[in-house]
């Protein structure tokens, strides 16, 4: 054979075996199945391309979510100054929050904290990606630099162990390995005992009626703010007990937690 | 004419250094997701691991060897020296320091997404620049073998280029043209994000960007193992090639149809039109023509072996093989595995079968069986040939040499045809751990704990070929005479252009990822709504 048999012989052969695959997978087989509804032949090429000609009527997220931008470095260095002014502004929230971000009451303690996660909530109660009446009205006067301020401050402060590797108690199964028949990762893996992904706060020495709260307010998706469903996820598929198991055992409580109602 | 032995020692060594600390990893993983170990207390470590495993195994230790077995291709079959012998260890250095700028990172647990990235999951930016750096290492191997053909060919106007380099270049251009996908999802997609340029990602992009890298990397693996069956096996065995161009063939039909059909790693993945599957999936199909092309040569070659020993009948010829030659021996298992591989291939090529098998063990089980025993054997029977005309000393045990490669061939059965199984059963793949407690679960313990001994069989026989390679280096030496590849039975006078050259080759691997490639790519890269959040992994604790 001369070059041009060669080149036209293969060039011809992958065009054939092109076309005919596009014919049967572009037109063949998307008209061979009723249930698609297409209305023609151009309907059927588009379909078979992926094209998204009849954008389902864009499902409304029921509540208002996040706005809030993670990033890897995001407040990774704080200096003296800043850490200094989020001081003086905590004293309006030292009532709820403990005079050392430690809280004694069931609103949530703050002291260690990883920053970002502090700062993204501080933005979602002010969007109103998260609601709470007794939190919401004290964001409404913090600027920017006070959001900033306030998290690199409580970030600053010592940080309550997570009993994860302090205590002799055995971690409950839903929190060493997750559950991973139904897709649950272990708790640290996201929250820092094990791993970190940015946004995810530390749990460790939580209040055990706060913890157990949020839980339940995720899987009812009354809170709403995670990035891209993270935690509500997590929380629709865990039980009643294991909920009280790992707000226990991050509280380092004894148990059993004070009653909500239901 | 071996002159930059140095150079292919170092590729050599460092990729099969890697090798043996990736196997001790896999061997670990294996046995802590096993019943005969307790839960993972921290599943982290397991992925830090997975990660660490598959970023050496797949993308350094066989670029490695494409590299230096190219170089050792280049200079012997050329009968020239290298040209560029300081770019080509530009290029090694290049891959040594971003192999380490990959795996600090990840050692660090800063890093722990797996070889294949997984966006949305985003780790430290040094992984990826590391791994940036390996390819652009590597892409220098690829000017070097095309200009060192280029020099020769001006040489040697009119002359066959020798099977050996010829498919060695069309492996180098398929690499190269491969690696493009990968590297754009890390430049354009994945590093801006890691390093908080942008904090949102495509993440549906990012994958099929990955899988045009990721099916055709397979035959940049499997380039080093057919020019090992073409060119090192009949002359091993005292046979020759069948066909020299039918060898040409299968080896630029590798080129053409190893592009176009990436996308059947996408079959799951909603973002792609069912079409643009289907046809991938049909491309798929023809790549049994390049592989049936050279189990059909390979057989023919090794029977001329056997009837030039006086094999006779229509099998009794197998028996005047020489099977105490662990090249003969390698060739086998590495059929045999192959055979399987690709037997289980046609389930994950089909739209429908793969369905499944999708994200199981089977998965896991299919691409070891087809790399680590097919692909790998060979390259263990590379070293073993080559080894004597690097040192210019003889291995001394041939024995310990045909243990090894039994311990890998068992080894691998025994590890990957369980992991078929199991997936068979559905046990997904990637976790860290299971509960075989469950009584959904407790049946796949068995075969669990089977591919737990095969792994460590493997360990054995990987240890086995490095202690073979190290005392290489201390027998007396004594000088190889020069590296040569295996003659065709009919010498090649002269080729037709096409099967001496690559420019229709190249040109339709590049239409047919145009053809195949485009419109799924600009359609998500024009959309504005595809982008989720990163998810940054091993942040501060
Ligand atoms: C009157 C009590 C009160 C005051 C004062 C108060 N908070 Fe809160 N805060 C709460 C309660 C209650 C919650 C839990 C809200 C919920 O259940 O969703 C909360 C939640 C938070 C959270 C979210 C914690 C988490 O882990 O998700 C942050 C951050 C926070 N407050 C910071 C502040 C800052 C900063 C101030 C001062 C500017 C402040 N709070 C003042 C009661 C208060
Ligand atoms: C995939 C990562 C991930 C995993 C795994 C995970 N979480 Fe979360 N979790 C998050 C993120 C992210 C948030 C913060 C959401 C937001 O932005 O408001 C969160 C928030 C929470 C909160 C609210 C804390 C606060 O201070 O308001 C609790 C409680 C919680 N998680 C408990 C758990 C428990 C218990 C588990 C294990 C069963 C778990 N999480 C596993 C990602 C994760
Ligand atoms: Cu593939």
């Amino acid at each position: 054979m001369k070059r041009d048999g060669w080149t036209s012989a293969s060039i011809g052969a992958t065009a054939i075996v092109f076309v005919v695959s596009a014919v049967v997978g572009f037109i063949l087989l998307p008209l061979a199945q009723p249930h698609l509804g297409l209305t023609g032949l151009w309907d059927a090429i588009c379909s078979a391309a992926g094209v998204v000609s009849r954008p389902s009527p864009a499902v409304e997220a029921p509540q208002k979510g996040t706005t809030v931008v993670m990033t890897p470095n995001m407040l990774a260095s704080a200096d003296a100054q800043s850490i200094g002014r989020g001081a003086t502004l905590a004293h309006q929230c030292a009532i709820c929050h403990g005079p050392a971000g430690i809280s004694r009451a069931d609103s949530p303690t703050l002291s260690g904290q990883f920053a970002p996660a502090i700062y993204k909530q501080l933005k979602d109660f002010k969007t109103g990606a998260r609601v709470n009446a007794v939190m919401s009205p004290f964001v409404v006067n913090l600027s920017e630099q006070d959001m900033v301020d306030i998290s690199v401050y409580y970030a600053y402060l010592p940080r309550l162990p997570s009993p994860w590797r302090t205590q002799d108690r055995p971690a409950p199964k839903i929190v060493a390995s997750g559950a991973p028949l139904r897709g649950i990762a272990p708790c640290g893996s996201c929250h820092g005992d094990l791993d970190h992904k940015v946004g995810s706060p530390w749990l460790g020495g939580q209040s055990a009626g706060y913890f157990r709260g949020q839980l339940r307010n995720f899987a009812s998706a009354d809170r709403h703010n995670d990035i891209n469903e993270q935690m509500r996820t997590i929380a629709r598929r865990m039980t009643p007990e294991e909920i009280d198991e790992a707000a226990l055992y991050y509280s380092g409580e004894a148990g059993p937690i004070q009653p909500l109602p239901r | 004419m071996l002159t930059s032995r140095r150079l292919i020692i170092a590729h050599f060594w460092l990729a099969f250094g890697l090798f043996g600390l990736a196997l001790l990893l896999g061997a670990w993983q294996m046995l802590m997701r096993s019943p005969l170990s307790g839960w993972i207390e921290n599943p982290e470590w397991y992925y830090r691991s997975l990660t660490a495993h598959g970023t050496v195994m797949a993308y350094v230790f066989p670029t490695l060897i494409a590299m230096g077995f190219g170089y050792a291709i280049s200079e012997s079959a050329l009968e020239q020296p290298l040209i560029g012998r300081r770019w080509a260890w530009a290029g090694f250095w290049l891959v040594a320091v971003g192999s380490v700028t990959a795996v600090v990172p990840v050692a660090l647990g800063r890093a722990s997404v797996l070889y294949t990235f997984y966006p949305p999951l985003i780790g430290n930016g040094f992984y990826y620049v590391g791994i940036v750096l390996a390819v652009v290492g590597s892409w220098i191997w690829v000017a070097l073998m095309s200009i060192n053909l280029r020099i020769w060919k001006r040489a040697n106007p009119g002359k066959p280029v020798p099977l050996a380099m010829f498919a060695n270049v069309a492996g180098s251009y398929l690499w190269a043209w491969t690696a493009v996908g990968a590297a754009l999802e890390l430049l354009l997609q994945i590093i801006p994000v890691a390093f908080g340029l942008v904090s949102t990602i495509d993440a549906g992009l990012a994958r099929i960007f990955f899988s045009w890298t990721l099916h055709a990397i397979v035959y940049f693996w499997l380039f080093p193992t057919y020019i090992a069956y073409y060119t090192i096996v009949p002359r091993a065995i005292g046979g020759r090639v069948y066909s020299d161009a039918m060898s040409r063939i299968a080896f630029v039909l590798f080129l053409v149809v190893a592009m176009p059909i990436g996308i059947h790693h996408a079959f799951m993945d909603p973002e792609v039109g069912a079409g643009f599957k289907f046809v991938h999936s049909v491309f798929t199909a023809l790549v049994a023509l390049p592989t049936l092309l050279t189990v059909f040569t390979i057989c023919a070659s090794v029977e001329i072996a056997a009837r030039l020993r006086g094999g006779r009948g229509l099998f009794g010829w197998v028996t005047a093989l020489p099977w105490r030659n662990p090249i003969m021996l390698a060739l086998a298992f590495s059929f045999v595995m192959l055979g399987f591989g690709g037997a289980g291939g046609l389930i994950n090529m089909s739209y429908q079968l793969d369905t499944s098998i999708h994200n199981t063990q089977w998965i896991t089980g299919h691409f070891h069986l087809i790399f680590g025993g097919a692909i790998v054997i060979m390259y263990f029977a590379i070293a073993y040939d080559l080894w004597p005309h690097l040192t210019g000393r003889p291995l001394a045990s041939l024995g310990l040499m045909r243990l090894q490669l039994w311990l890998w061939f068992v080894g691998m059965i025994v590890t990957t045809f369980p992991w078929h199984w199991v997936g068979i059963l559905g046990m997904p793949r990637r976790m860290a751990f299971f509960d075989y407690g469950d009584p959904a679960l407790a049946p796949l313990a068995f075969s669990v704990v089977l591919s737990v001994l095969g792994g460590f069989i493997l360990v054995l026989s990987g240890l086995l070929f490095l202690v073979v390679l190290l005392r290489g280096h201390r027998t007396a030496p004594a000088e190889a005479g020069p590296y040569r590849f295996a003659e065709a039975l009919h010498p090649p006078v002269s080729v037709p252009a096409v099967l001496n050259g690559y420019g229709l080759w190249v040109g339709l691997m590049i239409a047919l990822t145009v053809s195949n490639y485009g419109y799924p790519i600009l359609q998500l890269a024009v959309r504005s709504d595809t982008a989720v959040q990163a998810v940054y992994v091993g942040g501060s604790r």
